[in-house]
Protein backbone atom coordinates (compact mmCIF):
# COMPACT_ATOMS: atom_id res chain seq x y z
CA UNK A 1 0.00 0.00 0.00
CA UNK A 2 1.53 3.27 -1.05
CA UNK A 3 1.74 6.33 1.13
CA UNK A 4 -0.93 8.06 -0.96
CA UNK A 5 -3.34 5.21 -0.45
CA UNK A 6 -2.56 5.29 3.23
CA UNK A 7 -3.33 8.98 3.36
CA UNK A 8 -6.64 8.46 1.59
CA UNK A 9 -7.63 5.55 3.77
CA UNK A 10 -10.28 6.23 6.39
CA UNK A 11 -9.25 6.25 10.01
CA UNK A 12 -7.34 8.57 12.28
CA UNK A 13 -5.84 11.36 10.18
CA UNK A 14 -3.31 11.94 12.91
CA UNK A 15 -1.90 8.42 12.79
CA UNK A 16 -1.83 8.53 9.00
CA UNK A 17 0.12 11.76 8.94
CA UNK A 18 2.46 10.44 11.61
CA UNK A 19 3.09 7.32 9.54
CA UNK A 20 3.73 9.54 6.56
CA UNK A 21 6.19 11.75 8.40
CA UNK A 22 7.97 8.72 9.82
CA UNK A 23 9.13 7.86 6.32
CA UNK A 24 10.78 4.83 4.75
CA UNK A 25 14.30 5.82 5.76
CA UNK A 26 13.35 6.00 9.42
CA UNK A 27 11.63 2.63 9.13
CA UNK A 28 14.89 1.14 7.82
CA UNK A 29 16.85 2.85 10.59
CA UNK A 30 14.39 1.52 13.15
CA UNK A 31 14.79 -2.01 11.72
CA UNK A 32 18.59 -1.75 11.86
CA UNK A 33 18.54 -0.58 15.48
CA UNK A 34 16.14 -3.39 16.39
CA UNK A 35 18.30 -5.99 14.63
CA UNK A 36 21.47 -4.78 16.36
CA UNK A 37 19.73 -4.90 19.72
CA UNK A 38 18.41 -8.40 19.04
CA UNK A 39 21.91 -9.48 17.95
CA UNK A 40 23.33 -8.24 21.24
CA UNK A 41 20.67 -9.95 23.32
CA UNK A 42 20.56 -13.25 21.43
CA UNK A 43 24.23 -13.46 20.37
CA UNK A 44 24.75 -16.92 21.96
CA UNK A 45 21.76 -18.29 20.07
CA UNK A 46 22.48 -16.82 16.64
CA UNK A 47 26.28 -16.76 16.49
CA UNK A 48 27.57 -19.78 14.54
CA UNK A 49 30.86 -20.03 16.50
CA UNK A 50 32.38 -19.18 19.84
CA UNK A 51 33.72 -15.61 19.33
CA UNK A 52 36.96 -16.34 21.19
CA UNK A 53 37.56 -19.78 19.67
CA UNK A 54 41.01 -19.73 18.06
CA UNK A 55 41.41 -22.10 15.08
CA UNK A 56 44.96 -22.22 13.60
CA UNK A 57 43.71 -24.34 10.73
CA UNK A 58 41.24 -21.66 9.58
CA UNK A 59 43.29 -18.46 9.60
CA UNK A 60 42.30 -15.73 7.09
CA UNK A 61 39.45 -17.64 5.50
CA UNK A 62 37.64 -15.49 2.94
CA UNK A 63 33.94 -14.73 3.18
CA UNK A 64 31.52 -17.50 2.31
CA UNK A 65 31.77 -21.19 3.00
CA UNK A 66 31.85 -22.23 6.65
CA UNK A 67 32.52 -18.66 7.81
CA UNK A 68 30.02 -16.20 6.34
CA UNK A 69 32.23 -13.14 6.85
CA UNK A 70 35.49 -15.04 6.99
CA UNK A 71 37.96 -15.43 9.85
CA UNK A 72 40.62 -13.21 11.39
CA UNK A 73 44.36 -13.61 11.90
CA UNK A 74 43.93 -16.35 14.51
CA UNK A 75 41.00 -18.10 12.86
CA UNK A 76 38.12 -16.62 14.87
CA UNK A 77 34.77 -16.29 13.08
CA UNK A 78 34.25 -12.59 12.27
CA UNK A 79 30.44 -12.78 12.14
CA UNK A 80 30.31 -14.36 15.59
CA UNK A 81 32.66 -11.69 16.91
CA UNK A 82 30.48 -8.94 15.41
CA UNK A 83 27.34 -10.43 16.94
CA UNK A 84 28.92 -10.83 20.38
CA UNK A 85 30.66 -7.48 19.93
CA UNK A 86 27.26 -5.81 19.72
CA UNK A 87 26.96 -6.42 23.47
CA UNK A 88 29.90 -4.29 24.60
CA UNK A 89 29.49 -1.90 21.66
CA UNK A 90 25.86 -1.11 22.51
CA UNK A 91 26.06 -1.45 26.31
CA UNK A 92 28.62 1.37 26.55
CA UNK A 93 26.53 3.98 24.70
CA UNK A 94 23.43 2.77 26.55
CA UNK A 95 25.11 3.52 29.89
CA UNK A 96 26.30 6.89 28.61
CA UNK A 97 22.88 7.89 27.28
CA UNK A 98 20.89 6.70 30.30
CA UNK A 99 23.18 8.45 32.80
CA UNK A 100 23.40 11.62 30.68
CA UNK A 101 19.61 11.64 30.18
CA UNK A 102 18.83 11.25 33.88
CA UNK A 103 21.43 13.74 35.06
CA UNK A 104 20.74 16.10 32.15
CA UNK A 105 17.01 16.12 32.85
CA UNK A 106 17.53 16.78 36.56
CA UNK A 107 19.97 19.59 35.82
CA UNK A 108 17.82 21.14 33.09
CA UNK A 109 14.56 21.01 35.01
CA UNK A 110 16.01 22.33 38.26
CA UNK A 111 17.79 25.16 36.42
CA UNK A 112 14.59 26.04 34.57
CA UNK A 113 12.49 25.83 37.72
CA UNK A 114 14.73 27.74 40.11
CA UNK A 115 16.02 30.19 37.50
CA UNK A 116 17.98 33.28 38.42
CA UNK A 117 21.57 32.86 39.57
CA UNK A 118 21.30 29.10 39.92
CA UNK A 119 20.25 28.85 36.28
CA UNK A 120 23.10 31.13 35.20
CA UNK A 121 25.59 29.09 37.23
CA UNK A 122 24.34 25.78 35.80
CA UNK A 123 24.33 27.12 32.25
CA UNK A 124 27.94 28.30 32.51
CA UNK A 125 28.89 24.95 34.04
CA UNK A 126 27.31 23.12 31.12
CA UNK A 127 29.19 25.38 28.70
CA UNK A 128 32.47 24.46 30.39
CA UNK A 129 31.77 20.71 30.11
CA UNK A 130 30.56 21.21 26.55
CA UNK A 131 33.82 22.90 25.64
CA UNK A 132 35.86 19.97 26.97
CA UNK A 133 36.26 17.20 24.36
CA UNK A 134 34.59 13.99 25.51
CA UNK A 135 37.36 11.79 24.11
CA UNK A 136 40.03 13.62 26.07
CA UNK A 137 37.99 13.23 29.24
CA UNK A 138 37.57 9.52 28.47
CA UNK A 139 41.30 9.06 28.03
CA UNK A 140 41.98 10.88 31.31
CA UNK A 141 39.46 8.60 33.02
CA UNK A 142 41.23 5.53 31.65
CA UNK A 143 44.56 6.89 32.88
CA UNK A 144 43.09 7.30 36.36
CA UNK A 145 40.79 4.29 36.67
CA UNK A 146 42.31 1.92 34.14
CA UNK A 147 41.14 0.54 30.78
CA UNK A 148 37.83 -1.24 30.27
CA UNK A 149 34.26 -0.36 29.40
CA UNK A 150 33.37 1.48 32.60
CA UNK A 151 35.97 4.25 32.80
CA UNK A 152 35.36 5.74 29.34
CA UNK A 153 31.59 5.21 29.69
CA UNK A 154 31.57 7.12 32.99
CA UNK A 155 33.64 9.94 31.50
CA UNK A 156 31.47 10.20 28.39
CA UNK A 157 28.36 10.17 30.58
CA UNK A 158 29.55 13.45 32.06
CA UNK A 159 30.51 14.99 28.77
CA UNK A 160 27.15 14.05 27.20
CA UNK A 161 25.14 15.78 29.95
CA UNK A 162 25.28 19.20 28.20
CA UNK A 163 23.99 17.67 24.92
CA UNK A 164 20.82 16.69 26.73
CA UNK A 165 20.61 19.44 29.36
CA UNK A 166 21.06 22.48 27.13
CA UNK A 167 18.22 21.55 24.78
CA UNK A 168 15.98 20.36 27.59
CA UNK A 169 16.55 23.49 29.69
CA UNK A 170 15.23 25.75 26.93
CA UNK A 171 12.15 23.57 26.51
CA UNK A 172 11.68 23.35 30.28
CA UNK A 173 11.76 27.13 30.63
CA UNK A 174 9.09 27.37 27.93
CA UNK A 175 6.91 24.86 29.80
CA UNK A 176 7.61 26.51 33.14
CA UNK A 177 6.09 29.76 31.91
CA UNK A 178 2.89 28.19 30.61
CA UNK A 179 -0.27 28.89 32.61
CA UNK A 180 -0.94 25.21 33.30
CA UNK A 181 2.14 25.08 35.51
CA UNK A 182 1.07 28.30 37.25
CA UNK A 183 -2.39 26.76 37.80
CA UNK A 184 -0.80 23.74 39.48
CA UNK A 185 1.30 26.01 41.69
CA UNK A 186 -1.77 27.96 42.71
CA UNK A 187 -3.49 24.67 43.58
CA UNK A 188 -0.72 24.04 46.09
CA UNK A 189 1.24 21.26 44.38
CA UNK A 190 4.91 21.16 45.30
CA UNK A 191 7.65 21.84 42.77
CA UNK A 192 8.84 18.22 42.76
CA UNK A 193 5.35 16.88 42.10
CA UNK A 194 4.69 19.37 39.30
CA UNK A 195 8.02 18.58 37.65
CA UNK A 196 7.70 14.81 37.97
CA UNK A 197 4.06 14.53 36.95
CA UNK A 198 3.67 17.33 34.42
CA UNK A 199 6.82 19.09 33.33
CA UNK A 200 9.09 16.12 32.64
CA UNK A 201 6.41 14.05 30.85
CA UNK A 202 5.90 16.99 28.51
CA UNK A 203 9.64 17.08 27.81
CA UNK A 204 9.82 13.33 27.18
CA UNK A 205 9.45 13.41 23.37
CA UNK A 206 12.33 15.87 23.12
CA UNK A 207 14.38 13.81 25.58
CA UNK A 208 13.89 10.62 23.55
CA UNK A 209 14.94 12.37 20.34
CA UNK A 210 18.05 13.87 21.95
CA UNK A 211 18.98 10.58 23.60
CA UNK A 212 18.62 8.62 20.35
CA UNK A 213 20.91 10.98 18.44
CA UNK A 214 23.35 11.05 21.37
CA UNK A 215 23.41 7.24 21.36
CA UNK A 216 24.94 7.23 17.87
CA UNK A 217 27.62 9.74 18.81
CA UNK A 218 28.41 7.93 22.06
CA UNK A 219 28.80 4.69 20.10
CA UNK A 220 31.27 6.41 17.79
CA UNK A 221 33.23 7.92 20.68
CA UNK A 222 33.42 4.64 22.62
CA UNK A 223 34.49 2.78 19.47
CA UNK A 224 37.28 5.32 19.08
CA UNK A 225 38.36 4.71 22.68
CA UNK A 226 38.41 0.95 22.05
CA UNK A 227 40.26 1.46 18.79
CA UNK A 228 42.97 3.16 20.81
CA UNK A 229 43.05 0.10 23.05
CA UNK A 230 41.71 1.92 26.08
CA UNK A 231 38.23 0.42 26.16
CA UNK A 232 37.13 -3.19 26.15
CA UNK A 233 40.23 -5.39 26.34
CA UNK A 234 41.05 -8.35 24.07
CA UNK A 235 40.19 -11.11 23.56
CA UNK A 236 36.61 -9.87 24.27
CA UNK A 237 34.93 -8.83 21.01
CA UNK A 238 34.09 -5.16 20.46
CA UNK A 239 33.66 -3.34 17.14
CA UNK A 240 36.19 -0.55 17.66
CA UNK A 241 38.69 -3.07 18.99
CA UNK A 242 38.11 -5.31 15.94
CA UNK A 243 38.91 -2.42 13.57
CA UNK A 244 42.22 -1.97 15.40
CA UNK A 245 42.96 -5.71 15.54
CA UNK A 246 42.42 -6.05 11.82
CA UNK A 247 44.89 -3.31 10.96
CA UNK A 248 48.03 -5.49 10.55
CA UNK A 249 46.07 -7.91 8.36
CA UNK A 250 45.16 -5.11 5.95
CA UNK A 251 48.78 -4.91 4.91
CA UNK A 252 48.61 -8.63 4.16
CA UNK A 253 45.57 -8.03 1.98
CA UNK A 254 42.94 -9.33 4.41
CA UNK A 255 40.41 -6.53 4.81
CA UNK A 256 37.58 -8.62 6.27
CA UNK A 257 37.96 -7.90 9.97
CA UNK A 258 38.56 -4.13 9.92
CA UNK A 259 36.16 -3.51 7.07
CA UNK A 260 33.24 -5.48 8.49
CA UNK A 261 33.64 -4.00 11.98
CA UNK A 262 34.08 -0.48 10.57
CA UNK A 263 31.02 -0.82 8.37
CA UNK A 264 28.99 -2.11 11.30
CA UNK A 265 29.95 0.97 13.31
CA UNK A 266 29.01 3.29 10.43
CA UNK A 267 25.69 1.53 9.87
CA UNK A 268 24.86 1.65 13.58
CA UNK A 269 25.72 5.34 13.99
CA UNK A 270 23.83 6.35 10.85
CA UNK A 271 20.83 4.27 11.93
CA UNK A 272 20.65 5.94 15.35
CA UNK A 273 21.01 9.34 13.73
CA UNK A 274 18.27 8.71 11.19
CA UNK A 275 16.03 7.23 13.86
CA UNK A 276 16.53 10.34 15.97
CA UNK A 277 15.62 12.56 13.04
CA UNK A 278 12.55 10.47 12.25
CA UNK A 279 11.39 10.53 15.87
CA UNK A 280 11.94 14.27 15.88
CA UNK A 281 9.62 14.66 12.90
CA UNK A 282 7.00 12.46 14.52
CA UNK A 283 7.16 13.80 18.09
CA UNK A 284 8.13 17.39 17.51
CA UNK A 285 7.10 17.95 13.91
CA UNK A 286 10.46 19.30 12.88
CA UNK A 287 13.70 18.37 11.17
CA UNK A 288 16.91 18.62 13.05
CA UNK B 1 -17.72 39.05 62.74
CA UNK B 2 -18.29 39.22 59.02
CA UNK B 3 -15.07 39.36 57.07
CA UNK B 4 -14.93 40.11 53.38
CA UNK B 5 -14.09 37.02 51.29
CA UNK B 6 -11.08 38.87 49.96
CA UNK B 7 -9.40 41.99 51.20
CA UNK B 8 -6.50 43.62 49.42
CA UNK B 9 -4.79 46.04 51.78
CA UNK B 10 -2.29 48.66 50.59
CA UNK B 11 -0.93 46.26 48.00
CA UNK B 12 2.09 47.56 46.16
CA UNK B 13 4.35 46.03 43.54
CA UNK B 14 7.53 47.56 42.23
CA UNK B 15 9.67 45.94 39.55
CA UNK B 16 13.33 46.76 39.14
CA UNK B 17 14.00 47.85 35.57
CA UNK B 18 16.93 49.21 33.64
CA UNK B 19 17.63 52.87 34.38
CA UNK B 20 16.56 54.92 31.37
CA UNK B 21 15.49 58.52 30.78
CA UNK B 22 11.86 57.59 31.30
CA UNK B 23 12.67 55.81 34.48
CA UNK B 24 15.61 57.43 36.25
CA UNK B 25 15.20 55.56 39.55
CA UNK B 26 15.30 52.11 37.93
CA UNK B 27 11.90 51.16 39.26
CA UNK B 28 8.59 50.52 37.63
CA UNK B 29 5.56 50.59 39.88
CA UNK B 30 2.94 48.16 38.59
CA UNK B 31 0.63 48.72 41.53
CA UNK B 32 0.57 51.67 43.95
CA UNK B 33 -0.66 50.92 47.50
CA UNK B 34 -4.18 50.01 46.48
CA UNK B 35 -6.93 48.46 48.59
CA UNK B 36 -10.28 46.90 47.83
CA UNK B 37 -12.58 44.27 49.26
CA UNK B 38 -14.77 41.56 47.84
CA UNK B 39 -17.83 40.41 49.80
CA UNK B 40 -18.48 36.66 50.30
CA UNK B 41 -20.34 35.43 47.23
CA UNK B 42 -19.83 38.83 45.60
CA UNK B 43 -18.51 39.66 42.19
CA UNK B 44 -16.02 42.43 41.69
CA UNK B 45 -14.65 43.55 38.36
CA UNK B 46 -11.22 45.05 37.96
CA UNK B 47 -11.19 46.87 34.64
CA UNK B 48 -8.54 48.79 32.82
CA UNK B 49 -6.51 48.66 29.66
CA UNK B 50 -3.47 46.47 29.08
CA UNK B 51 -0.69 47.54 31.40
CA UNK B 52 -2.99 49.06 33.97
CA UNK B 53 -1.79 46.63 36.65
CA UNK B 54 -4.82 44.38 36.84
CA UNK B 55 -3.05 41.13 35.97
CA UNK B 56 -0.20 41.99 38.37
CA UNK B 57 -2.86 42.43 41.01
CA UNK B 58 -4.27 38.96 40.25
CA UNK B 59 -0.84 37.32 40.34
CA UNK B 60 -0.09 38.96 43.69
CA UNK B 61 -3.36 37.75 45.16
CA UNK B 62 -2.86 34.11 44.15
CA UNK B 63 0.79 34.22 45.20
CA UNK B 64 2.48 33.74 41.83
CA UNK B 65 4.38 36.93 42.59
CA UNK B 66 5.46 38.57 45.81
CA UNK B 67 4.10 41.97 46.74
CA UNK B 68 6.60 44.70 47.56
CA UNK B 69 4.38 45.64 50.47
CA UNK B 70 0.81 45.27 51.64
CA UNK B 71 -1.34 42.28 52.43
CA UNK B 72 -3.95 39.99 50.98
CA UNK B 73 -6.55 38.65 53.42
CA UNK B 74 -9.01 35.86 52.80
CA UNK B 75 -11.84 35.62 55.32
CA UNK B 76 -9.93 38.05 57.50
CA UNK B 77 -6.79 35.89 57.62
CA UNK B 78 -3.63 37.07 55.95
CA UNK B 79 -2.33 34.83 53.20
CA UNK B 80 1.23 33.74 53.75
CA UNK B 81 3.80 34.67 51.17
CA UNK B 82 6.69 32.90 49.54
CA UNK B 83 7.95 29.40 50.29
CA UNK B 84 6.07 27.46 52.87
CA UNK B 85 5.13 23.99 54.05
CA UNK B 86 3.06 21.74 51.83
CA UNK B 87 0.11 21.90 54.24
CA UNK B 88 0.05 25.68 54.15
CA UNK B 89 0.48 25.65 50.38
CA UNK B 90 -2.56 23.42 50.08
CA UNK B 91 -4.54 25.64 52.44
CA UNK B 92 -3.69 28.64 50.30
CA UNK B 93 -4.84 26.70 47.26
CA UNK B 94 -8.22 26.29 48.89
CA UNK B 95 -8.55 30.03 49.54
CA UNK B 96 -8.09 31.51 46.10
CA UNK B 97 -8.06 29.92 42.66
CA UNK B 98 -7.47 31.44 39.25
CA UNK B 99 -8.53 30.84 35.66
CA UNK B 100 -6.14 32.23 33.08
CA UNK B 101 -6.81 33.89 29.78
CA UNK B 102 -5.32 31.42 27.32
CA UNK B 103 -7.40 28.25 27.12
CA UNK B 104 -4.79 26.55 24.92
CA UNK B 105 -1.98 26.48 27.45
CA UNK B 106 -3.95 26.37 30.69
CA UNK B 107 -4.16 22.58 30.70
CA UNK B 108 -1.48 19.90 30.68
CA UNK B 109 -1.64 18.60 27.08
CA UNK B 110 -0.93 15.03 28.25
CA UNK B 111 -3.60 14.83 30.93
CA UNK B 112 -7.20 13.77 30.41
CA UNK B 113 -9.84 16.08 31.84
CA UNK B 114 -10.98 13.53 34.40
CA UNK B 115 -7.44 12.86 35.64
CA UNK B 116 -6.75 16.57 35.87
CA UNK B 117 -9.71 17.05 38.22
CA UNK B 118 -9.01 13.87 40.18
CA UNK B 119 -5.42 15.01 40.78
CA UNK B 120 -6.62 18.24 42.36
CA UNK B 121 -9.21 16.41 44.48
CA UNK B 122 -6.56 13.98 45.71
CA UNK B 123 -4.37 16.90 46.74
CA UNK B 124 -7.01 18.69 48.77
CA UNK B 125 -9.43 16.09 50.07
CA UNK B 126 -9.30 12.74 51.75
CA UNK B 127 -11.67 10.79 49.52
CA UNK B 128 -11.93 7.18 48.40
CA UNK B 129 -11.96 6.40 44.69
CA UNK B 130 -15.75 6.24 44.48
CA UNK B 131 -16.28 9.59 46.20
CA UNK B 132 -13.65 11.10 43.96
CA UNK B 133 -15.24 9.80 40.78
CA UNK B 134 -18.57 11.14 41.98
CA UNK B 135 -17.13 14.58 42.66
CA UNK B 136 -15.37 14.63 39.26
CA UNK B 137 -18.67 13.83 37.55
CA UNK B 138 -20.34 16.58 39.57
CA UNK B 139 -17.73 19.15 38.55
CA UNK B 140 -17.88 18.09 34.90
CA UNK B 141 -21.64 18.50 34.99
CA UNK B 142 -21.44 21.82 36.82
CA UNK B 143 -19.43 23.43 34.03
CA UNK B 144 -21.58 21.89 31.31
CA UNK B 145 -19.28 19.25 29.89
CA UNK B 146 -20.27 15.66 29.08
CA UNK B 147 -18.87 12.18 29.73
CA UNK B 148 -17.06 11.98 26.42
CA UNK B 149 -15.27 15.30 26.99
CA UNK B 150 -14.33 14.17 30.49
CA UNK B 151 -12.28 11.36 28.98
CA UNK B 152 -10.67 13.56 26.33
CA UNK B 153 -7.24 15.12 26.10
CA UNK B 154 -7.22 18.93 25.92
CA UNK B 155 -6.32 18.91 22.21
CA UNK B 156 -9.67 17.30 21.43
CA UNK B 157 -11.54 20.17 23.09
CA UNK B 158 -12.44 23.63 21.82
CA UNK B 159 -11.30 26.83 23.50
CA UNK B 160 -14.59 27.25 25.33
CA UNK B 161 -14.56 23.63 26.51
CA UNK B 162 -10.99 23.96 27.75
CA UNK B 163 -11.90 27.07 29.66
CA UNK B 164 -14.75 25.12 31.28
CA UNK B 165 -12.22 22.49 32.32
CA UNK B 166 -9.99 25.20 33.79
CA UNK B 167 -12.99 26.52 35.73
CA UNK B 168 -13.84 23.01 36.96
CA UNK B 169 -10.23 22.47 38.05
CA UNK B 170 -10.29 25.74 40.00
CA UNK B 171 -13.64 24.86 41.59
CA UNK B 172 -12.39 21.40 42.55
CA UNK B 173 -10.42 23.04 45.37
CA UNK B 174 -13.66 24.66 46.62
CA UNK B 175 -12.02 28.08 46.90
CA UNK B 176 -13.65 31.04 48.60
CA UNK B 177 -12.52 33.34 45.82
CA UNK B 178 -12.13 32.60 42.12
CA UNK B 179 -10.09 35.02 40.05
CA UNK B 180 -10.95 35.12 36.36
CA UNK B 181 -8.01 36.77 34.63
CA UNK B 182 -9.48 37.72 31.24
CA UNK B 183 -10.92 34.23 31.32
CA UNK B 184 -13.39 34.79 28.50
CA UNK B 185 -11.37 37.29 26.47
CA UNK B 186 -9.96 34.65 24.11
CA UNK B 187 -13.37 33.14 23.36
CA UNK B 188 -15.76 34.26 20.65
CA UNK B 189 -18.86 36.11 21.75
CA UNK B 190 -21.42 33.30 21.77
CA UNK B 191 -19.05 31.00 23.67
CA UNK B 192 -18.26 33.88 26.02
CA UNK B 193 -21.95 34.17 26.86
CA UNK B 194 -22.18 30.42 27.56
CA UNK B 195 -19.16 30.47 29.86
CA UNK B 196 -20.48 33.55 31.67
CA UNK B 197 -23.77 31.73 32.21
CA UNK B 198 -21.89 28.76 33.64
CA UNK B 199 -20.07 31.16 35.98
CA UNK B 200 -23.32 32.78 37.08
CA UNK B 201 -24.82 29.34 37.83
CA UNK B 202 -21.73 28.25 39.72
CA UNK B 203 -21.80 31.36 41.89
CA UNK B 204 -25.42 30.75 42.72
CA UNK B 205 -24.78 27.10 43.56
CA UNK B 206 -21.52 27.39 45.52
CA UNK B 207 -21.41 30.94 46.88
CA UNK B 208 -17.86 31.44 45.58
CA UNK B 209 -16.83 35.08 45.16
CA UNK B 210 -15.52 36.25 41.78
CA UNK B 211 -12.77 38.68 41.03
CA UNK B 212 -13.16 39.47 37.36
CA UNK B 213 -10.04 40.87 35.74
CA UNK B 214 -11.17 42.21 32.38
CA UNK B 215 -11.04 45.01 29.87
CA UNK B 216 -14.48 44.19 28.56
CA UNK B 217 -17.17 46.40 30.05
CA UNK B 218 -19.94 44.36 28.45
CA UNK B 219 -18.79 41.38 30.55
CA UNK B 220 -18.70 43.58 33.65
CA UNK B 221 -22.29 44.66 33.10
CA UNK B 222 -23.42 41.09 32.70
CA UNK B 223 -21.86 39.41 35.72
CA UNK B 224 -20.45 41.84 38.27
CA UNK B 225 -21.87 43.71 41.25
CA UNK B 226 -19.04 46.12 41.84
CA UNK B 227 -16.27 47.52 39.75
CA UNK B 228 -12.83 48.97 40.29
CA UNK B 229 -11.29 50.96 37.44
CA UNK B 230 -7.51 50.87 37.22
CA UNK B 231 -5.13 52.98 35.23
CA UNK B 232 -1.33 52.82 35.34
CA UNK B 233 -1.26 50.97 38.64
CA UNK B 234 -3.79 53.15 40.42
CA UNK B 235 -7.48 52.71 41.15
CA UNK B 236 -9.14 55.74 39.63
CA UNK B 237 -12.78 54.92 40.28
CA UNK B 238 -14.82 52.37 42.20
CA UNK B 239 -18.40 51.58 43.08
CA UNK B 240 -21.42 49.48 42.13
CA UNK B 241 -21.40 48.57 38.44
CA UNK B 242 -24.62 50.43 37.64
CA UNK B 243 -23.38 53.66 39.22
CA UNK B 244 -19.95 53.61 37.68
CA UNK B 245 -21.11 52.70 34.22
CA UNK B 246 -23.92 55.26 34.19
CA UNK B 247 -22.38 58.13 36.08
CA UNK B 248 -18.69 57.69 35.51
CA UNK B 249 -16.90 60.50 37.28
CA UNK B 250 -13.38 59.89 36.10
CA UNK B 251 -12.55 60.90 32.52
CA UNK B 252 -10.61 57.64 32.02
CA UNK B 253 -13.68 55.59 32.89
CA UNK B 254 -15.75 57.72 30.55
CA UNK B 255 -13.30 57.07 27.78
CA UNK B 256 -13.28 53.34 28.45
CA UNK B 257 -17.06 53.44 28.27
CA UNK B 258 -17.01 55.46 25.07
CA UNK B 259 -14.83 52.80 23.49
CA UNK B 260 -17.47 50.06 23.86
CA UNK B 261 -19.27 49.49 20.56
CA UNK B 262 -23.00 50.07 20.90
CA UNK B 263 -26.03 50.03 18.58
CA UNK B 264 -25.59 52.57 15.84
CA UNK B 265 -21.83 52.16 15.91
CA UNK B 266 -20.29 52.08 12.46
CA UNK B 267 -17.23 49.90 12.05
CA UNK B 268 -14.29 51.79 10.72
CA UNK B 269 -13.67 50.98 7.10
CA UNK B 270 -10.29 50.30 5.66
CA UNK B 271 -10.09 52.73 2.79
CA UNK B 272 -9.62 50.94 -0.48
CA UNK B 273 -10.74 53.65 -2.93
CA UNK B 274 -9.19 56.67 -1.31
CA UNK B 275 -12.17 57.23 0.97
CA UNK B 276 -11.25 58.70 4.32
CA UNK B 277 -11.94 56.49 7.33
CA UNK B 278 -15.15 57.30 9.24
CA UNK B 279 -13.84 59.19 12.25
CA UNK B 280 -16.88 58.68 14.48
CA UNK B 281 -16.56 54.94 14.28
CA UNK B 282 -13.18 54.61 15.93
CA UNK B 283 -13.68 51.52 18.07
CA UNK B 284 -10.95 51.91 20.65
CA UNK B 285 -9.30 55.26 21.18
CA UNK B 286 -5.80 54.61 22.42
CA UNK B 287 -4.81 56.28 25.63
CA UNK B 288 -2.10 58.28 23.92
CA UNK B 289 -4.72 60.23 21.95
CA UNK B 290 -5.74 62.09 25.03
CA UNK B 291 -8.65 64.39 24.36
CA UNK B 292 -9.24 65.33 27.93
CA UNK B 293 -6.34 65.96 30.24
CA UNK B 294 -6.03 63.12 32.70
CA UNK B 295 -4.84 63.71 36.23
Amino acid sequence: MSVLQLAAAPGSPEITSRAYRFGALTAVACAVVTLLTLAAVFAPAVAPYDPTQVDPSAVYQGPGGAHLLGTDDVGRDILSRLLYGARASLLGPAIVVVVAAVVGTLVAVSAAWIGGRFDAFVSRGLDVIFAFPGLVLAIVAVAVIGPGLMAPAAALSISYVPYIARVLRTAAIRQRNLPYIAALEVQGFGAAAICARHLVPNLLPLLIVQATVAFGYALLDLSAVSFLGLGTQPPAPEWGLMVANGQPSIVAGHLEQSLSAGLTIVIAVVAFNLLGQGLSRVFLGEDR
Amino acid sequence: MNHPALEVRDLRKVYPVAVTEDCPDGEFTALYRESFTLAPGGSLAVVGESGSGKTTCARLIVGLERATSGAVLVDGVERGRGRTSSARRRRRGREVQIVFQDPYSSLDPRQRVRDCLAEVLTLHFDMDARQRDGRVAELIDQVGLDERQAGALPRALSGGQRQRVAIARALAAEPKVLILDEAVAALDVSIQAQVLNVLADVREATGVAYLFITHDLAVVQQVCDDVVVMRSGRIVERGPVADVLERAAHPYTRRLLASVPRPGWTPRRRTTEGRPPVPSGHPLPPVSETKEPLP
